[in-house]
C-alpha cells in the first residue's frame, strides 16, 4: 500500500516501442533514482508513473490503479518536475508556486507557497517575474510549486510522491546537493521520491534504491550497493565503468574505464 | 500537520498582483457606468439623459419620441454593447489562455470564417429561400446563418483536431487557417455572383454596427453569451494551470480535455452570437486581454472578470463615437475599434519582439 509500483509497462510511439515489459517499483520513506543512457526509457517510465502517455500494463500508487483516479485525485498524492518547464505568461514567482497549490490546501495554508521559496532559497525573489530568472533558479521556483503541491508527505497515513525528471539538471554543484537533500528529506519524512538521474555519482549519494534501464527494460533494481557495480553499469551504459567506493564513508562513486593504448 | 513547524515562522506577503487586480474591478466597474451614462446621453437627436431626468423629475410624463429614441434604441444599443463587448473580451482571454499566446483572439476557433461564410451565403444566396421562409426569418436570415456558420466551423476544427480523446490546440489552429482559406475561397465566389445591393449590405456587415440592436436580438444572443460568462467563473484556476503547459496542468490536477472543450464551446457560443447580431468586431478580443495582463497581471481569475468590465466599456465608447462623429450619418463601429485598436496590437507586437530579443 505504501509502493509506486508499474508492472509490465509497454510503450510504443509510432511504430517506435519504447519500453517492453519494465517492472519498476518504489517504496516510500526511500529516494528512488532511474538511471540509465540516452534513449533507454527513463523519461517514458517516468511519463508513465504520470499518466502522461497511453500504456499497456498496470500502475499502482498506494495500491491504487493510476487508471482508476481522477487528474484532481492523482494530483492529491504525487506531484511532478518535468525536465523543462516553459511559462507562457509574466507571472511573478509566487504566483507560479501558488498555481501548485490544489484548491483545497490553499485556502488553509497561505503562507505556504512562500514556505515553499524559502526550502529553495528563492524567497527573495518571490514578486520577480519568473521569466526574468536564470534558468538554474526558474527550475528550483518550479521544484518550490512542486514542493506547495504536496507540502505534507503522509497524509492520511498515505505516504505522496515526488516525482522529479532531472531535477538538477541545469543547476550548479551547489544547488544541486540543495535540491537533493531537500528531496531526501522528503523521503525521510515518510513521502516517496522517483528521480531519473544522469550524475551518477550524485545518484549514489542520496539514492536509497536505483532501477537501470537499458533498451525499455529495467534489468535491475535494488539497494544503492547492490546495483552499483562494474557489471550492471558497464552493460547498461555500453562501456566500461568502475565503481569504487569513497575511505571517508563508502559512498558509492563511478569513474569511466578508458584502457590505455 | 501544523504547516508553520515545518519552516520557521509566519511571513506577512506584501500587497498582491491579485488584490490589485480585485481592486481594478471596481474601478473598471466605475468606467462602464460612466460610459454608459455617455452612451444614453449622446446621440443624433436632441433627446439627452439630462433632458429626461429633469422631466422625470419634474413630474411630467416623456413625449413617444422621447420613449421610442431611449427604450427602443439606445437602451437595447446599450445593452447589446455591454454583452458584445464583454463577450468579445472575455473569449479573447480564454482563448489566449488557452493557445497559451497573447496574439490569439475569438475567431481562432474558426467563429470567425465560419460566421462570414454563413453571412455572405445569407446574403447572396438568401433571395432563393422559399417565400414563406423568408417572410417569416427575414430580419433575422443573416443572424442565423452566421452563427450557425460559425457552430459548424467550430464543430468542424474541433473534430479535426481531436484524436484518441485528445484536442491538439496547434491542430486546431493549423486547420483553422486551412478553414480560413477555403470559407475565404467560396465567399469569393459568392462576392463575384453578388449584386451591388448585396456587396454592400456585405461590406456593412463585415465592418460590424450595433445599429440593428433590439430587445429581440438582445434576448435571442443573451443567453448565449451568458453560458461564457458563468463558464469564466470556473476557468480561471485552470487556465492559469495551463499557462505551464498541458502536462503540468494535467499534473496539477486539471482535467485539461474537459477545460479545453468547455472553453472552446463557451467561445463558439458568446462569439457566434455576438458576431451574428453585430457583425465583424475586431480587436476588442485581443487588446483588452492584453492591456489588462499590463496592468494587475496575467491571474486569469481577475483577468476574466475585468476583461468582461473592460470590453464592455470599450466597445460601448467606440459606439459612441462612431454614432457622433459624423452625426447624424453613422461609421461601421468596426472603423473605430480598428483605428483605436490596430495601434495597440501593433504595440503589443513589438513590446514582444522587444523582450524575445532580449
Amino acid at each position: 500500500m505504501t509502493q509506486f509500483r508499474a508492472s509490465n509497462i509497454a510503450v510504443s510511439i509510432g511504430r517506435t516501442e519504447i519500453l517492453c515489459g519494465a517492472d519498476f517499483v518504489a517504496s516510500a520513506g526511500e529516494l528512488t533514482a532511474i538511471v540509465g543512457p540516452n534513449g533507454s526509457g527513463k523519461t517514458t517510465l517516468l511519463k508513465s508513473l504520470c499518466n502522461d502517455l497511453a500504456y499497456d500494463g498496470s500502475i499502482k500508487i498506494n495500491g491504487t490503479d493510476i487508471a482508476e483516479l481522477t487528474p484532481w485525485d492523482q494530483a492529491a498524492q504525487r506531484a511532478v518536475l518535468a525536465q523543462s518547464n516553459v511559462i507562457a505568461f509574466p507571472f511573478t514567482v509566487i504566483e507560479v508556486v501558488q498555481i501548485g497549490l490544489r484548491a483545497g490546501t490553499s485556502g488553509q495554508h497561505d503562507d505556504l507557497p512562500m514556505q515553499a521559496l524559502r526550502k529553495v532559497g528563492l524567497a527573495h525573489y518571490a514578486h520577480r517575474n519568473l521569466q526574468e530568472l536564470s534558468g538554474g533558479e526558474q527550475q528550483r521556483a518550479h521544484l518550490a510549486r512542486v514542493l506547495a503541491q504536496v507540502w505534507e508527505p503522509v497524509v492520511n497515513n498515505a505516504p505522496r510522491w515526488l516525482l522529479l525528471d532531472e531535477p538538477v539538471a541545469s543547476l550548479d554543484i551547489a544547488h544541486q546537493l540543495q535540491v537533493m537533500r531537500l528531496a531526501q528529506k522528503f523521503a525521510q519524512a515518510g513521502g516517496g521520491v522517483i528521480a531519473v538521474m544522469h550524475d551518477l555519482n550524485l545518484t549514489a549519494m542520496f539514492a536509497d534504491s536505483i532501477a537501470v534501464v537499458a533498451e525499455g527494460k529495467v534489468i535491475s533494481q535494488g539497494g544503492t550497493r547492490d546495483v552499483m557495480t562494474d557489471d550492471i553499469l558497464s552493460r547498461a551504459y555500453g562501456c566500461t565503468l568502475r565503481v569504487g567506493c569513497a575511505p571517508s564513508d563508502g559512498t558509492p562513486f563511478v569513474l569511466p574505464h578508458v584502457a590505455q593504448t | 500537520m501544523a504547516i508553520a513547524s515545518l519552516d520557521g515562522a509566519s511571513h506577512t506577503p506584501p500587497k498582491t498582483r491579485l488584490s490589485r487586480a480585485r481592486q481594478m474591478h471596481w474601478l473598471l466597474a466605475g468606467f462602464l457606468l460612466l460610459t454608459c451614462l455617455a452612451s444614453l446621453q449622446i446621440g443624433a437627436s436632441e433627446v439627452t439623459l439630462s433632458s429626461v431626468a429633469t422631466k422625470l423629475i419634474a413630474g411630467e410624463s416623456l413625449s413617444r419620441m422621447e420613449q421610442v429614441i431611449l427604450w427602443d434604441i439606445r437602451l437595447p444599443r446599450l445593452a447589446m454593447g455591454i454583452l458584445i463587448g464583454g463577450a468579445l473580451a472575455v473569449s479573447g482571454a480564454m482563448m489566449q489562455g488557452l493557445f497559451r499566446n497573447p496574439l490569439a483572439d475569438p475567431g481562432i476557433v474558426g467563429v470567425g470564417a465560419g460566421a462570414g461564410l454563413g453571412a455572405i451565403i445569407a446574403i447572396v444566396l438568401g433571395g432563393f429561400l422559399p417565400a414563406a421562409f423568408l417572410g417569416t426569418f427575414k430580419n433575422h436570415l443573416i443572424p442565423l446563418a452566421a452563427f450557425l456558420g460559425g457552430w459548424v466551423s467550430t464543430i468542424l476544427l474541433y473534430r479535426v483536431a481531436t484524436r484518441g480523446g485528445r484536442t491538439s490546440v496547434a491542430t486546431m489552429l493549423l486547420a483553422g487557417i486551412a478553414l480560413a482559406a477555403l470559407a475565404g475561397a467560396v465567399s469569393g465566389i459568392l462576392v463575384y455572383m453578388a449584386d451591388d445591393k448585396q456587396l454592400r449590405d456585405l461590406t456593412f456587415w463585415g465592418l460590424g454596427s450595433l445599429a440593428g440592436a433590439s430587445w429581440t436580438k438582445l434576448l435571442a444572443a443573451a443567453p448565449l453569451i451568458a453560458l461564457s460568462f458563468g463558464a469564466s467563473f470556473f476557468l480561471g484556476r485552470g487556465l492559469n494551470t495551463l499557462a505551464l503547459g498541458e502536462a503540468t496542468a494535467a499534473h496539477i490536477g486539471i482535467d485539461v480535455q474537459r477545460m479545453k472543450l468547455i472553453a472552446i464551446l463557451s467561445v463558439a457560443s458568446a462569439t457566434g452570437a455576438a458576431v451574428a447580431v453585430s457583425g465583424g468586431i475586431g480587436f476588442i478580443g485581443i487588446v483588452v486581454p492584453h492591456l489588462l495582463r499590463l496592468a494587475t497581471g496575467p491571474d486569469h481569475r481577475t483577468l476574466l472578470p475585468n476583461a468582461a468590465l473592460l470590453g464592455a466599456s470599450l466597445l460601448i465608447l467606440a459606439d459612441v463615437i462612431s454614432r457622433s462623429i459624423i452625426a447624424p450619418a453613422e461609421l461601421p463601429i468596426g472603423i473605430v475599434t480598428a483605428v483605436l485598436g490596430a495601434p495597440v496590437f501593433l504595440w503589443i507586437l513589438l513590446r514582444q519582439r522587444g523582450w524575445a530579443d532580449g
